[in-house]
Parts: structure tokens; C-alpha cells; sequence
């Protein structure tokens, strides 16, 4: 018993400490950095990396459009995912069953990446920030995970809507989502995650630099050595404090999820459990 | 009549259909298209002329595949990776969630819950700076622990013999925690009463487990399995190709990254096309030898 709590608590801390150890480089000297001394406390306390990062205009845009693909990518999956819930969560729509077989097939058989990419190519959204948002519109794993809160809402609430002269619209709209908040509480924050997170698409979809979100720009800073080519020449970068520059991005690019992380508990789980159930 | 009658069913509900059209064109426009549009692997496929326009070569493109003087090397990385997933990915979060579900002390279960759980929300590009910066040869954690041992410091990133390990290890490190969520919820089905009996009976608590937790656990364990076994060869693009440099790239080359580089990098549109067919044929040849393996030793399948 006390070597499963012994052993429960070092795994803890070895999930834990990665953590730390990037916050206490991005708070340390570069040479304290260099010579190994910083361990889980910053040695040497400096700013100078954040202060840094504040100046730097590209990972500011690079945050920035992270941000409208995270916001405005998440309204977009919502929107799209609930209309279609809806109506494949009622008795009423004929064929429901074979729409969502068809949709359990796309998660089965993927299709490979070039004729994607040529897809988006046709549509012209390569270098669109629509890249970044249209191709994921619907994941089929949320999908089914409101189609199945949908479908455990009373038939009579929806059928009293009807009597009383809703729309369908207006019934989705009015009655149906207001009382699935716990439901798209869960899928909106799972597609916020996935947006802010995105760096695959962006590798594939987007050359404008200009357009590049957070995860391109900061995977840019972790493979180079030298920051004096990346145009800021606010700061004097001695090649010592490269390393602290790219801890503190991870920083700046973790913290919307560290400040995320309670609600984020307390929803995903239940979001976890109606999906895996159903499929 | 008949015909009629449901034809007027559907009209009378005919704003269900048309609030589902936006959904409907997604999945046939982003998934439907492109994956009929997978037959370029059979053409040589040039942008001006289209899929209609190029010409049809047969198997041109997998033969070029297979003759390719790195493919083998490819394609065991590929599978060496996929073995490792299923050997450490997938049985860690299932003794995991069983330690878990030892634990008595309700607040330290939460605590360790919400430490292990975190890092499954972090992109992979942010595992590799964090893990980048752990195993760096001047200032990395790992390698200062290692000193004082005495043993010298190890550029792991830059050495093809650990990356594999370091690929395994960080996906450990970011989902073993997120994985045993199916688990516990499955290990808090399980009637208390049948515990109750089994300790009456004397069954101590390995027994206990041997007999009563781990049969509980077996259909979520097979049908998890089989779900992992149909993304064999899907290991990730994004959690490889974040760690690879010129140095480790002979071992962490897989078909994934291939063909990023074959079709987006140098634009040989069929024969990446070719390449990403047959790994979904292989991955669905796998999916099926399981499947059916599994409904004939317990009975679960997943069709």
C-alpha cells in the first residue's frame, strides 16, 4: 500500500517537474542556463526573455491569430456540429441511421494527405486562415458526443416547442441548445483545445509567414540556434539566452491552457465518458 | 400510397433536413472527396491537367514504392514504433488506473488526478521544447542528473539509438494519465458486493484482482485494443516529426513523415498519394485480422 502511494507520487512529480524546469530556465541567466545550475528554481532571476517575447511583433501576430482561429474557429465547429446533431439525434429524421454510419466510416478510413491538400488547393483556401478552421469544422467523435445529450432530451419538451409553432430552427435554437450547456460547455472546450493547439494543418496549408499561428512560429524558435535573423532587434540576443527565449514562448504559448485547466476538469471528463461510450 | 405517406413525413419535417445540409456537404466535401480522390495513386497526376485529365500508370507509383532504397528502413520504423505504442502506450494506463484504484486517500487521488491528466492538453510542438530543453546536452535535467553519477553528458536528441525511447517516453509522459480515465470509470462499475463475497471467502487482494477486477475490465481492454490496432500505422504525424533532425532521422523516419516530404516538399503528388493508400491498406488489413481474432477468443468485436 505505501509503495503504491510512494510510487503514485514520484510519477506525479515526473509529470510535474518538466513543468517547472521550463519555467525556471525561462526566469534564469543564460549562463546559469549553460553551466546546468538551474534545476526547478530560476537561478540568477531575470525577465529579460519575457521582455523579450513582449517586444517581439511576429510572436504577438503569431498569438494573435492564434487566438481568431481558437474563437472563431470554435463558434464555426459549434455552430456546424449542432446543426447537424440535431436533426440526426430525432426519431423524425428518416435515414438518420445510414448518415451516421457514413460519418463512422470517415473515422475509419482517412483519406491520405495529398489529395487533401489538393482539395484545399481547388477551393483556394491554402494561405487562408479558412484552412486552418473548414477542413475541421466537425470532429465525428464531438459530433456523436452531442447527438447522444441531444437524444436523451425529452421527446416532450421538443414536441411541445412544435405545438407551439417553433420552428425547427427556432426549437434547436430556443430549447434544445440552452439546455444542453454542460454538453457544449464539453465539445466547445475539447474544438478550443484542438484550435489552439493546431500545428499539423498549418505545416501543410499555410506559407505566408505572416499567417502562421502560435505552434508554427514557436516550433520555428525551437530549431533555430540564432535569434538575430528573426528581425528583432529590440534586444541584444547573445547566443547564451536562446534557450530562455524558447522557454519562455512555451510559457507564454501553454498559459491560455494553464489558466483553461480548471474548467477544462470539469468537463472533460463527462465529455470523455458519453463518447467513448457510444462509439 | 405507402411511398407517398413517407415522402409527406419527410416534407413535414423537411427543416430537419435542410438544417443537416451544411454537416452533410462537410463530410462529403472534406471527407468523402479527397478519399475517392485517392486514386492519383494510380495516375500521374499534374495539377493543370486534374484527376480527370492525367494520365492512368497502374501500379507505377507502388512499385517506385517498393524499390525506393530507403522504404524498408521506413516501413520498420513504422511498425517498431507501432509495437512499442501498443507494448507501453496502451497496457501503462491500465496498471495505472488499477494503482489508482487502490488509493483510499480521496484528496490525494484528485491532486495526483489533476497533475496527470494536464499534460494530454498540451500541443506536441510545446512536449518537444520541454523535452528539448530536459535532454539537452549542456543544460538539460536529465544529463545533469546523469553527472552525478559521473557519467559523462549524452546528446540524446542527436543520437538515432534513443529516439525511439524519447518518442515513446514523451507520449507516455503526455497521455498515460488521460488514458486511464476509461479505465477507472469501467473499475467504478464494478459491484462492491462482489468484493464483499471474495473477501469472505478469503480471496485475498491480488486474488481479488486477478478475479474479479481484471474480468471486469476485459471488454473496455479488448475493445480499446482493437480501436489502437486500427490506428497501427497511424503512430502521429505531428509527435514525430517534432522530434526529428538530420542526426536521429535513419530511426525516426516513419511513412507519415515520408510522405509529408515526398508530396508537400519536393510535390511528387502520386506516388506520396500511393504511399499513404498503402498504409491504409495495411492498417485495415490489421484492423480486420484482429477484429476477427478477437470475436472468435472473447467474443468482442467492434462490427
Amino acid at each position: 500500500m505505501v509503495s503504491n502511494y510512494l510510487f503514485l507520487t514520484l510519477l506525479g512529480l515526473a509529470m510535474f517537474l518538466p513543468f517547472m524546469n521550463v519555467i525556471a530556465q525561462s526566469f534564469s541567466s543564460g549562463g546559469a542556463i549553460d553551466r546546468g545550475e538551474v534545476m526547478f528554481w530560476p537561478v540568477e532571476f531575470t525577465t529579460h526573455y519575457y521582455q523579450y517575447v513582449f517586444e517581439d511583433v511576429s510572436i504577438w501576430r503569431a498569438f494573435a491569430i492564434s487566438v481568431y482561429i481558437t474563437v472563431v474557429g470554435t463558434v464555426i465547429n459549434l455552430a456546424a456540429t449542432s446543426m447537424l446533431a440535431y436533426p440526426i439525434s430525432r426519431q423524425e429524421y428518416v435515414g438518420r441511421r445510414l448518415v451516421m454510419i457514413l460519418i463512422l466510416l470517415t473515422m475509419i478510413f482517412s483519406a491520405p494527405l495529398i489529395p487533401q491538400f489538393i482539395l484545399m488547393r481547388e477551393l483556394h483556401i491554402t494561405n487562408t486562415l479558412w484552412a486552418l478552421m473548414l477542413p475541421t469544422a466537425i470532429s465525428a467523435f464531438n459530433l456523436f458526443v452531442l447527438r447522444s445529450f441531444f437524444a436523451q432530451l425529452p421527446n416532450e419538451i421538443i414536441d411541445a416547442a412544435r405545438i407551439d409553432g417553433c420552428g425547427e430552427t427556432r426549437t434547436l435554437w430556443s430549447i434544445v441548445l440552452p439546455l444542453s450547456k454542460p454538453a457544449l460547455a464539453t465539445v466547445g472546450i475539447f474544438y478550443s483545445v484542438t484550435n489552439w493547439n493546431k500545428y499539423m494543418d498549418a505545416l501543410y496549408y499555410i506559407n505566408d509567414r505572416s499567417l502562421y499561428p502560435l505552434q508554427v512560429k514557436l516550433r520555428e524558435l525551437l530549431i533555430t540556434d540564432d535569434l538575430s535573423d528573426t528581425g528583432n532587434l529590440a534586444f541584444e540576443v547573445t547566443s547564451q539566452s536562446v534557450q530562455g527565449v524558447q522557454m519562455a514562448v512555451i510559457i507564454v504559448a501553454t498559459l491560455p491552457i494553464i489558466l483553461l485547466y480548471p474548467f477544462l476538469q470539469r468537463f472533460f471528463i463527462s465529455g470523455m465518458l458519453i463518447g467513448s461510450i457510444k462509439s | 400510397m405507402v411511398k407517398q405517406s413517407k415522402l409527406g413525413y419527410m416534407w413535414k419535417y423537411k427543416m430537419l433536413y435542410f438544417l443537416s445540409i451544411p454537416g452533410l456537404l462537410y463530410f462529403l466535401v472534406f471527407k468523402y472527396v479527397p478519399l475517392f480522390g485517392s486514386v492519383i495513386a494510380f495516375q500521374d497526376f499534374n495539377l493543370f491537367s486534374g484527376v480527370f485529365g492525367s494520365p492512368w500508370v497502374g501500379f507505377k507509383h507502388f512499385e517506385r514504392m517498393f524499390s525506393h532504397y530507403d522504404f524498408i528502413n521506413i516501413l520498420k520504423n513504422t511498425l517498431l514504433l507501432g509495437m512499442y505504442d501498443i507494448l507501453f502506450a496502451f497496457t501503462a494506463p491500465i496498471i495505472l488506473a488499477l494503482l489508482l484504484n487502490e488509493v483510499r486517500l480521496m484528496l490525494y487521488k484528485k491532486i495526483i488526478q489533476t497533475v496527470m491528466y494536464a499534460p494530454h492538453f498540451l500541443s506536441w510542438v510545446i512536449v518537444s521544447g520541454i523535452f528539448v530543453g530536459i535532454l539537452s546536452p549542456e543544460s538539460g535535467v536529465l544529463n545533469v542528473m546523469i553527472g552525478w553519477f559521473g557519467i559523462d553528458p549524452i546528446y540524446f536528441l542527436g543520437d538515432e539509438s534513443y529516439i525511439r525511447t524519447i518518442l515513446v517516453g514523451s507520449g507516455l509522459w503526455r497521455d498515460v494519465g488521460w488514458g486511464t480515465i476509461i479505465y477507472l470509470a469501467a473499475l467504478a462499475g464494478i459491484n462492491p458486493d462482489l468484493y464483499e463475497a471474495a473477501e469472505i471467502d478469503g480471496a485475498g487482494r491480488w486474488k481479488q484482482t486477478l478475479n474479479i477486477t481484471l474480468p471486469a475490465l476485459l471488454p473496455v481492454v479488448t475493445i480499446l485494443f482493437l480501436l489502437k490496432i486500427g490506428d497501427f500505422m497511424d503512430y502521429g504525424f505531428e509527435r514525430v516529426f517534432v522530434f526529428q533532425n538530420p542526426l536521429n532521422i535513419q530511426n525516426s523516419e516513419i511513412l507519415d513523415t515520408y510522405i509529408y516530404k515526398a508530396g508537400l516538399r519536393q510535390l511528387q503528388f502520386s506516388y506520396a498519394t500511393a504511399i499513404g493508400v498503402f498504409k491504409s491498406v495495411v492498417g485495415l488489413t490489421l484492423l480486420m485480422i484482429a477484429n476477427t481474432l478477437s470475436k472468435k477468443a472473447t467474443g468482442e468485436s467492434l462490427y
